[in-house]
């Protein structure tokens, strides 16, 4: 059995806030809950299966279908980081292919910016029962700094520059321009990157994504069901998911998940990569972005930093139309993670309801992908190819 | 010589120390000065972070060896919004593995990948000792 057709989107909705001191992080899934729904057509009362990550109060979709009063068939979700989103849709895809669920809801929501969270900057603390935590913990290091070690390996490897990571916010802030609801609208330029303060050498303040309270959440129905609804359909085609280890010490720096994740993804969906009209890739440090382009096969190991140069990535200028909402980078990154968003994006495309001036003509085939925790201290990373009907 | 009893019994009660009880001989050594590294006697692979169950070939016949405490580094990010700065690295240690670490009692602006570095074990918070690296003069 393959996910081929197995499931559509039905539902995709985004939460306007990008500041929410007035909200529990449970009001928040529910509105996100309720937005989605209410954009598929659909009831709480449809919904038979939910899938959260640990972002939900209580961390399991077990607590929070109380809270929002879901009768339930089927329960999943996990913590995959900021790639749970995406994880779940493959996952959700299963449970429907499999008979257990009809309906199935997806919500992530949160509200670091509220609670005065640094994510990039400040210490991170595991505790010790987590695998790696006796030997990481106390070495103040910090997401940033990871992510600037990622950096600086791919720049010595491949010779990729801090001009080229500055593409990557360039091109994003492009599109959010056009976001009334982006978190930052300025439009940037390669010097202005460039000239922002060092957060983690070599990683500027503008290679870094937003802080934002907010969420969102996904519908995902049986086919007969997204049939029977008034929208225009939203097919998953392909699917991947890969977990990337550290292989005690061997560690492999340059590559993403998505070097896992993409290949069988693109193999169900029976498409390449230049048949993808427009690409959600999960942006949480620019050189991710670079990493994941290349691993997704838009271009060659190690030729990403010249690829997003000069607005490749700026839908209606370059070859790739990517995170058209301003993505991570300006839009929105709410509860630190990505994936929601990137998924909420690809569907807006394909149905034709992205914001005019980033629309991608006749976007017939999208993927959404990112990555989840961190590489090098644990990542899972997911892969969806979506098709409109 | 003298030994710090103290200290000794500092790791003992490390909260990062307790829930791991077969870790015990890697943590004891670290607090007497010496940085080991497991090793599988069944396919002679070094491995990192230390388990006793090789990970690549799943024989639990893994032996401490006491590391040459030298490597270079792989990669580095510098966390320049804290006071003051400091650089977290990768070092590639002599021995194959790469380990997350911090660079100590460096100029940062000499830091670069492939710099040759020796380990430096400190004690941290809660009592254990942890491989810090510092440039190989």
């Amino acid at each position: 059995m393959d996910l081929r057709g197995a499931a559509y989107v039905v539902g995709a909705y985004e939460h306007p806030t990008r500041h929410a001191p007035d909200k529990s992080v449970a009001l928040l899934h529910m509105e996100c809950a309720r937005g989605a729904l209410e954009d598929a057509g659909l009831g709480f009362e449809d919904v038979d299966g939910y899938f959260c990550g640990v972002d939900a109060p209580g961390g399991t979709a077990v607590y929070m279908a109380d809270y929002l009063n879901l009768n339930l068939r089927h329960v999943g979700g996990g913590e995959l980081g900021g790639s749970g989103p995406i994880g779940f849709v493959g996952h959700a895809a299963a449970a429907i292919a499999m008979g257990k669920c009809n309906v199935a809801l997806i919500t992530m929501a949160g509200r670091p910016r509220a609670e005065g969270q640094r994510i990039g900057t400040e210490r991170q603390t595991f505790t010790p029962d987590f695998p790696f935590a006796p030997w990481d913990e106390h070495f103040d290091w910090t997401i940033s700094t990871l992510y600037a070690n990622y950096a600086r390996r791919h720049m010595h490897e491949f010779g990729t520059t801090s001009e080229q990571l500055a593409w990557v916010k360039v091109s994003a802030s492009h599109h959010a321009q056009y976001n009334p609801l982006a978190r930052l609208r300025q439009v940037f330029t390669v010097d202005d990157v460039l000239n922002s303060p060092m957060v983690s050498d070599p990683l500027h303040r503008g290679d870094c994504c937003v802080i934002t309270d907010g969420g969102g959440a996904l519908v995902i129905a049986k086919p007969e069901i997204a049939r029977s609804l008034n929208r225009p359909r939203v097919k998953l085609r392909g699917f991947g998911e890969y977990n990337k280890v550290n292989n005690g010490g061997m560690i492999d720096m340059v590559h993403s998940g998505a070097a896992g994740s993409g290949p069988p993804a693109f193999a169900m969906a029976e498409v390449t990569p230049s048949d993808i009209r427009y690409a959600s890739i999960y942006d949480n440090f620019t050189p991710m972005v670079i990493m994941q382009i290349e691993d997704l096969g838009f271009c060659e190991k190690g030729e990403g930093g010249r690829f997003v140069m000069d607005g490749n990535l700026i839908s209606g200028v370059g070859r790739l139309p990517w995170n058209t909402d301003g993505g991570g980078m300006c839009n929105n990154h709410p509860m630190n993670r990505g994936g929601m968003t990137k998924m909420i994006e690809a569907v807006r495309q394909l149905r034709g309801e992205a914001h005019p001036k980033v629309q991608v003509g006749d976007c017939s085939i999208a993927l959404a992908s990112g990555p989840g925790l961190i590489n090098g201290v644990g990542h899972f990373h997911s892969t969806a190819i979506l098709e409109r009907e | 010589m003298i030994v710090d009893t103290g200290s000794a019994a500092a790791w003992e009660s490390d909260p990062y120390v307790v829930p791991w009880p077969e870790m015990r001989p890697f943590w004891a050594a670290a607090a007497e000065g010496r940085f080991m590294m497991p090793r599988c006697i069944a396919c002679q692979k070094y491995h990192w972070h230390p388990r006793p169950l090789c990970p690549f070939c799943r024989s639990s016949d893994i032996e401490l060896v006491e590391s040459r405490g030298q490597g270079t580094i792989y990669s580095y990010g510098i966390a320049c919004t804290w006071t003051p700065p400091h650089a977290v690295a990768f070092v590639e240690t002599h021995e194959g593995p790469v380990i997350l670490t911090k660079i100590v009692d460096c100029d940062l602006a000499e830091l670069r990948i492939g710099l040759p570095v020796r380990v430096k074990l400190m004690p941290v918070t809660g009592g254990r000792s942890l491989p810090f690296f510092t440039p190989h003069r």
